[in-house]
């Protein structure tokens, strides 16, 4: 089974040390960035759907309590949409600023890496 | 209680009513094959320059961000959302718009934690994805099954709507003409998926997804126009229509939902989490260059998709107030009939026959969608990496996709025509648990957990699969209710729920950790940080197609 595992491309004797890579201090920042960012907010995001949920399963009479011209209920679901758009605008500004500089450089060195080990070819 | 999802999945009622006789079936059919004929051509153009494997599956990588995003939304607004949604809003208060948040919400788990990282690890099918850094051949079979099982559940689901959407759209009652339509669809799909692979199949939900929204948009800036663009005003005019039999009741959760709360629940986790595990949803970051505008596609998926479903949520009010619920339960079609009504009240035959077509191009673009994603599930793991080793030309392989396809379409049309007088409304609501327990675990601990294995990937999708469907057949769906697939003469529901999430998805997580902690052999370190840093980096990202 094991000859079959590999891909093709990768038998070309990468000439990128990756476990070496995936040590070195850029690409652990570079991680600790992204899961200290997502993580957090996408337990976040499902703990909030999942109590408009439960509030919409089990509680409502107090869905119904009458706000500003409508009731809770409707309010509490156009409040989803609210907070889906803000995650998402919150995740783009973050990852423009804090991962894509981060993760472009870190391509740079690797194929500044495979091109010289290529030599003449790529 | 499936209600909602899948309506337009049940074969619609044949009731003559006020509904069918405002409508003009030969406008309607007129301004579908207008939308045929033109995407036909789109279609044409769009196929001149694909050859390669890349071109056929991931429509040469070359979309932007806003062409994806649309897309997207075309292929995930399908008929049930758009139609199913309404309806429910309008007949069933507020429970609709329960649905539509945990459709939209969804799309979080995508764009945090799936798009981009899968954009940079893989080249055509979720399989590519999950044997990167496992045992390929085992794991791509498991990831090609309960892809080809989510892709089938959902497109019977969509060519069964389409036979019950006929009677409602186009006045042919009868099981031939319903029969001939679900076959018209299925061929027309086939065209479109053999003639323009991916890249015509994007074009087409592009446009669907164009129409969709701005006809939406359009009758919901109507709809709230005649209310002095006041919305409380049109839940009130809701409320106050004496056909509403619930009173304040339909502002709130509960009409439908409230006999079994914990069903909903149930559903609503299948929903949120099931998205990014959709096979057809998976494929669509393939078509763009980079993670990045895989990330842009999901963006602007999200606010077309957000927008629309605000749409629904006054058009579903807005034909309770203006329509009114027993008409919509009365017409042709029943609960799914909501939103054309309400279009053939706000602008009589035209805006019907317009928003009638936009439903009927909507499953076309749903059900191409779904098929090139089973063809190159079936071509691309199955056939060139499981059975020939990897040892296939790029266009054998491309070639066997095609075939693929038309058997998926002859196998589409015959089940869509065989289910026809089936309740089959709970496959699209199946597709999504079976996506959220088989699918969803494996993708997650593939990405981020070092030490997940390939038995914990097998055990997760194969037991995921099975616990899904499994208590979906000891479910009252299948048997047991007078409304049950087989009815209330057999009974073997000792499930009690019409929906497995909240007891499958659990499962498939549990198995996936399981199989990994007691998996003795340790698979490559080194593949498994030539993964992360793909992943995180984009490094070695499969390059657009050059021209």
């Amino acid at each position: 089974m094991s000859e079959d595992t590999a891909p093709p491309q990768v038998d070309e004797a990468s000439p990128i040390d990756y476990l070496a890579v995936q040590g070195g201090s850029e690409f652990r920042e570079l991680r600790r960035k992204l899961r200290r960012f997502v993580f957090p907010l996408a337990a976040a995001f499902l703990a909030w759907f999942l109590l408009y949920v439960l509030l919409g399963a089990y509680a409502h009479d107090f869905m119904a309590i009458p706000l500003l011209g409508m009731n809770i209920g409707l309010w509490f679901g156009l409040l989803q949409f609210v907070s889906t758009f803000a995650i998402t605008t919150a995740y783009v500004m973050y990852t423009n600023r804090k991962i894509d500089p981060l993760a472009e450089s870190i391509r740079a060195d690797l194929e500044a890496q495979a091109a010289s080990h290529n030599g003449g070819e790529a | 209680m499936n209600g909602t999802l899948s309506v337009l999945a049940q074969p619609a009622t044949i009731v003559k009513s006020v509904g069918a006789a405002e409508q003009s079936p030969v406008l309607n059919i007129s301004i579908f094959l207008l939308f045929v004929a033109v995407t036909m051509v789109i279609v044409i153009r769009a196929s001149r320059n694909s050859r390669t494997a890349a071109d056929f599956y991931a429509g040469g990588r070359s979309f932007t961000g806003r062409q994806n995003g649309l897309a997207i939304a075309g292929d995930y607004l399908s008929a049930a959302s758009f139609l199913g949604i309404c309806g429910a809003i309008a007949v069933n208060g507020y429970d609709g718009f329960l649905y539509s948040i945990g459709f939209l919400v969804a799309w979080l788990v995508a764009l945090l934690l799936v798009a981009e990282l899968m954009r940079n690890t893989a080249k055509f099918t979720m399989a590519d994805v999950l044997s990167f850094r496992l045992k390929e051949r085992p794991v791509r079979m498991a990831a090609s099954i309960t892809t080809l099982a989510v892709t089938f559940f959902y497109l019977l689901a969509q060519m069964a709507g389409a036979g019950g959407l006929v009677s409602l759209l186009l006045g042919v009652d009868d099981s031939l003409g319903q029969s001939l339509v679900v076959a018209v669809v299925g061929l027309v799909m086939i065209l479109y998926v053999l003639i323009g692979g991916m890249k015509g199949t994007t074009w087409v939900q592009i446009i669907k997804a164009a129409l969709l929204i701005l006809g939406a948009g359009a009758m919901t800036i109507w709809v709230l126009a005649l209310k002095g663009f006041n919305f409380a005003a049109v839940l009130e005019a809701a409320v106050n229509n004496p056909e509403n039999t619930n009173g304040d009741a339909i502002l709130v959760p509960g009409i439908q939902y409230g006999a079994m709360p914990i069903d909903f629940v149930s559903l609503a986790l299948a929903l949120v989490l099931g998205t990014a595990g959709l096979p057809h949803v998976l494929m669509r970051f393939y078509t763009v260059p980079t993670a990045k505008a895989a990330r842009q596609s999901v963006v602007w998926a999200i606010w077309l998709i957000g927008i629309f479903y605000l749409f629904t949520l006054v058009l579903g009010y807005g034909a309770g107030a203006f329509v009114g619920p027993e008409t919509i339960t009365s017409a042709p079609g029943g609960v799914n009939s909501a939103a054309p009504l309400l279009a053939a009240e706000l602008g009589g035959p035209v805006l019907l026959g317009f928003i009638s077509a936009v439903a009927f191009a909507t499953i076309l673009a749903v059900v191409a969608g779904l098929t090139i994603t089973a063809s190159a599930s079936f071509a691309h793991d199955i056939y060139t990496n499981v059975i020939k080793k990897g040892q296939v030309t790029q266009k054998k392989e491309v070639r066997v996709a095609r075939y693929t396809t038309i058997v998926i379409g002859i196998v589409a049309i015959a089940g869509g025509i065989g289910v026809q007088g089936q309740n089959v409304a709970f496959l699209v609501a199946l597709a999504f648990a079976v996506a959220a327990s088989a699918n969803l675990p494996t993708i997650l601990f593939s990405l981020f957990w070092k030490r997940f294995t390939t038995r914990g990937a097998l055990w997760s999708m194969i037991g995921g699969l099975i616990a899904a469907v499994g208590l979906i057949a000891l479910s009252p769906v299948i048997s047991g209710q007078p409304n049950s697939m087989f009815g209330d003469g057999v009974d073997f529901a000792i499930y009690p729920l019409s929906n497995p999430g909240i007891i499958s998805i659990p499962v498939g997580f549990l198995l996936a950790w399981l199989g990994s902690i007691t998996d003795k052999t340790v698979e490559s370190p080194v593949r498994a940080a030539e993964m992360e840093v793909r992943e995180l980096t984009g490094y070695g990202a499969e390059p657009p197609v050059k021209h």
